[in-house]
């Protein structure tokens, strides 16, 4: 079939999933296999006197129990933290080692402390509630910015005021100059609300031995089994690479929080080797509650500086980031490198300065969330934009025409640290306020007004920064890995294609999108493309999929694959037709002799390069089967602008949307539906995120109050509208492919456009501020009380 | 242990269970039919619908023994001779599902909403609320209810 690029290709993977085909990691059942649960603690803080295994290993069924003791006796390494931020002075950051089972002290409710494994789940689960652990429960903290304050429970004794790194970014002196010079100060006080990734399918573990080898597999609910395999191998289990398999099968959704080591990982792996049989764990949805890292979660405090023409001069913010009770993987650069370095937005405010606090709770561990730092710093300005607005009675859509970039001043230096590359604010935005049809809603909103209804609009204008790079300068700010990719176009003998990608598909369609990349360069149908992902044997190397990075990353590294790969293919194609290399012409899968009718189809030449019977042997090796790695030269910078209406139920406080439009820059498509689908997803997210998910813990006692999809309101199909959604594409400038990734958008520009529509449809009551998410009760308290402090 | 006897994708299954399986256990573990997920504990999520005497119903709801003698279909029964039944070729039309993880449950319910509307006009909006029992996290729904409104037609179409 014919694929080309910018095509709404239908996707390869879909018949395996319909059909109940597909195999994801709790599918998988190993010979022998053993079943592991995790003893967690039921305190927010404690210290652990005595654990007790002695009624649980006598138990039927059971095989062994587990401490951190025997893993510390094995010599078992820390989960390594893979980001050092430094503080404001250029000290390093506190880093508390993070022992696979707890150690001594739990520090959040979930903190796995004891592993039992039996010859079924139910007997491992049954022995579980046999291991007798004695706490001595400690006062806890659960609110960041509780958390600071003097004569708190600290996390760590190592850790003073639990802060984990004091950070700032920008300069400060040319920030205070701005503000002292304004015409207009605009001061916000904001909470991002704590979420739970919750990708439909729970994390799930296989660990395998091979007592011939001495290889151990790992089957993973993974993003980047490949940085899971360096990761535990060399720093928790101290296993080489060699004798370690990491595979990452079909996998039930990510948005982050599949991207990191997790200590369940760990523990199977080793336990399977301590045992000689395969151990089995999966998650119920309440251990994802309890273990899977959480996201967002800031307070932060905002003050930006205008002109009496409303022009932005200056905007300082600080920010507390909880980190809860260890350093997840990549939490560190979270709040830091992925949030404040968006404060320009996409605007030409000319002097920033923002300090961020990572602090330590005993709360689950905060990592990255489908955005990652940049729906936060997005929703903050976006908010400040609109409430400067409000206060100086310009219109917020003017306010920010008058503030955006302009499109020929780009590549352009914003005073924290990104350069744009690309980009045009002012065409997506006209975009969305036609699709919106914005002129129109004042008509709206009077007729909204007479059925009782308050009816408001928002805008956010949002920009985000994927695929992060480049290596060498993401080492210079803390990474301790590199941010490359990995790809590999195995031509087989016939003309079929093998593709291999260190990107991981859980969602994005890379089976398909990748897979037209390939048919469109070489020709070949899609159905003789099959992309390989997600086995550390099948796959050399890769960095995985995160940051909206595997087009940009992935998909460049393929490129290169592929120039490599019609190149060979020219010069075997020269040595056939008996002509110069510099005269063939490679086009629509046939190498042909410029400005003749003499040619060879791609296959001949494949065929060619394995059977080399007529080869220029002398000067080329046999074979078509290239390799690239790419690393790319800066981030690329999506952007775009959702508007959202809504209308307000003044009896229930109900919010419901009833317009949402979305006009995104993306760069270069490969495939709209496949866009489209991303986009959808993110907004689902972002609008969950404003409307009705909250991760909530008791302040005093740490204990996590949302622990089910009981209480963790998820968004569900009458929650949500239908979307508009739209491109403009301005191409990335730095990569092959023009493409700037897609996968977050809709995440990072829903919060701002749903809550200035919240705020501005309630406006006319006298409410200023409300903070996420807007449910019924909030606003209905709102709407009767409009002048109260927002809860 | 009890012995349970079912009809599943239309061939006679037998197999012994503990009184506490579930049937969702019995399906995925006891006969390997893993296309039928578990998303969750407190059948919020949806991923493990199946059909139950031509019902949707929550299979990690249910215990085995619960329904001995009954018809089930389960998403590995649906397509015919490799060709996707008219639901599951909407559902890859209109792009409505990213993961897939959810799939199995999404495409179960949505054949019993095609089932109960058989004729007459319908709402995306009823379609939406006919969802309140699956959750879908990569989607956002949009395309799920344009499938389901396609995948609904073209049932009544017979195809």
């Amino acid at each position: 079939m014919n694929a080309p690029v910018g095509a709404p290709v239908r996707r390869k993977e879909d018949f395996r999933f319909l059909t109940g085909k597909g195999t994801y990691t709790d599918d998988i059942n190993r010979p022998g296999q053993l079943y592991a649960t995790f003893v967690r603690s039921p305190h927010a803080h404690a210290e652990m006197r005595r654990i007790d295994t002695g009624r649980a290993k006598a138990a039927k069924g059971v095989v062994a129990v587990y401490t951190q003791a025997d893993l510390q006796a094995a010599g078992l390494g820390s989960l390594p933290c893979g980001w050092a931020v430094k503080n404001k002075d250029d000290s390093p950051m506190a880093e508390p080692p993070h022992p696979v089972l707890a150690q001594g002290r739990v520090r959040h409710v979930g903190d796995p402390v004891a592993l039992v494994i039996a010859e079924s789940k139910e007997a491992s689960q049954e022995a579980a509630d046999l291991v007798e652990v004695d706490y001595r429960p400690l006062p806890a903290v659960a609110g960041v910015d509780d958390a600071v304050k003097s004569g708190r429970p600290l996390v760590y004794d190592t850790v003073p005021g639990n802060v984990c790194y004091d950070w700032h970014i920008g300069d400060r002196a040319a920030a205070d100059a701005a503000f002292a010079k304004a015409a207009h100060v605009t001061k916000l006080d904001l909470v991002n609300n704590r979420l739970v990734a919750n990708p439909m399918e729970p994390r799930s573990y296989i660990g395998e031995f091979d007592r011939g080898t001495g290889d151990y597999t790992l089957y993973t609910t993974s993003q980047n089994p490949h940085a899971i395999r360096l990761l535990m191998g060399a720093f928790v289990l101290h296993l080489p690479e060699h004798k370690l398999r990491v595979v990452a099968p079909d996998v039930g959704g990510g948005f982050g929080s599949k991207i990191y080591h997790y200590a369940e990982e760990a523990a199977v792996t080793w336990a399977a080797g301590q045992l000689g049989r395969p151990v089995k764990w999966t998650a119920e949805r309440a251990e994802s509650f309890l273990s899977d890292a959480q996201g967002r979660d800031h307070v932060s405090h905002a003050e930006l500086a205008l002109d009496k023409d409303g022009k932005f001069l200056g905007l300082r913010v600080a920010t507390l980031a909880n980190l809860g009770g260890y350093l997840s993987t990549f939490a560190p650069a979270v709040p830091t490198y992925l949030y404040a370095t968006l404060l320009a937005g996409t605007y030409t405010t000319p002097a920033i300065y923002a300090e961020v606090k990572g602090v330590f709770t005993h709360t689950v561990p905060v990592d990255a969330y489908r955005g990652a730092g940049r729906p936060e710093a997005s929703y903050l300005v976006e908010r400040l934009v609109d409430q400067a607005a409000r206060e100086m009675k310009i219109d917020p859509v003017e306010l920010r025409r008058r503030n955006f970039i302009a499109k020929d001043a780009y590549p352009y230096q914003t005073p924290v640290a990104l350069a744009y590359d690309s980009g045009d604010y002012f065409t997506t935005l006209d975009m969305a306020l036609k699709a919106a049809d914005y002129p129109g809603f004042a008509q709206r909103r009077a007729a909204a007004a007479q059925r009782g209804k308050l009816r408001g609009i928002g805008v956010a204008s949002y920009i985000e920064a994927c695929g992060v790079a480049p290596s060498a300068v993401a080492g210079a700010l803390g990474a301790r890995a590199g941010l490359y990719e990995f790809g590999a176009i195995r031509v087989n003998p016939t003309g079929s294609i093998t593709v291999l990608t260190g990107s991981h598909s859980h969602g994005q369609s890379h089976e398909t999108t990748f897979a037209q990349l390939v048919s469109e360069r070489l020709g070949v149908p899609i159905e003789n493309i099959d992309v390989v992902h997600g086995d550390s044997a099948r796959t050399p190397f890769g960095m995985g999929t995160y940051g909206s990075r595997s087009l940009p990353v992935g998909g460049s590294a393929l490129v290169k694959a592929l120039d490599k790969v019609v190149n060979k293919g020219r010069k075997i194609a020269a040595h056939l037709l008996e002509a110069s290399e510099a005269d063939i012409e490679f086009k629509d899968g046939k190498f042909t002799v410029a400005g003749t009718d003499r040619s060879k189809a791609f296959g001949e030449i494949a065929f060619a390069a394995y059977v080399p019977h007529n080869y220029p042997l002398e000067e080329l090796e046999p074979g078509l089967d290239e390799t690239a790695y790419y690393d790319p030269k800066n981030f690329t910078f999506p952007s775009g602008t959702h508007i959202c209406e809504v209308e307000i139920d003044r009896d229930t406080g109900q919010v419901q949307i009833v317009n949402f439009t979305a006009a995104d820059d993306f760069g270069r498509i490969i495939n709209p539906m496949v866009v489209e689908g991303q986009v959808h997803g993110g907004l689902a997210q972002g609008i969950g995120q404003a409307l009705c998910e909250n991760c909530q813990y008791d302040r005093e006692s740490g204990q996590l109050l949302t622990g089910s999809f009981m209480d963790y309101c998820m968004p569900r199909a009458d929650l949500l509208p239908n979307f508009s959604v739209a491109t403009h594409g301005t191409l990335c400038t730095h990569n092959p492919l023009g493409v700037k990734g897609c996968g977050e958008a809709g995440a990072i520009g829903a919060p701002g456009a749903v809550m200035n529509a919240v705020l501005d449809a309630l406006a006319p009551l006298g409410v200023r501020h409300l903070d996420m998410p807007a449910t019924p009760e909030k606003v209905w308290r709102a709407i009767v009380n409009p002048t109260a402090k927002a809860a | 242990m009890p012995t349970v006897t079912l009809t599943i994708n239309g061939k006679k299954q037998t197999g012994n269970v503990e009184p506490r399986t579930l049937l969702v256990q019995f399906l995925r573990e006891q006969l390997g039919l893993t296309g039928t997920h578990v998303g969750c504990d407190t059948s919020q999520c949806g991923a493990c619908v199946v059909m139950i005497d031509g019902y949707s119903a929550k299979s990690c709801t249910m215990l085995a023994t619960q329904v001995d003698g009954a018809d089930i279909t389960t998403i590995e029964g649906l397509a015919k001779d490799g060709e996707l039944h008219p639901m599951q070729a909407a559902f890859r039309e209109h792009h409505g599902l990213q993961c897939g993880f959810c799939t199995p449950g999404m495409v179960m319910s949505a054949v019993d909403f095609a089932n109960k509307h058989k004729t007459g006009a319908f709402t995306e909006q009823e379609i939406r609320e006919w969802l309140e029992g699956n959750l879908c996290r990569c989607t956002g729904y949009h395309n799920i209810v344009k499938a389901i409104k396609a995948g609904t037609e073209a049932m009544r179409g017979g195809k």
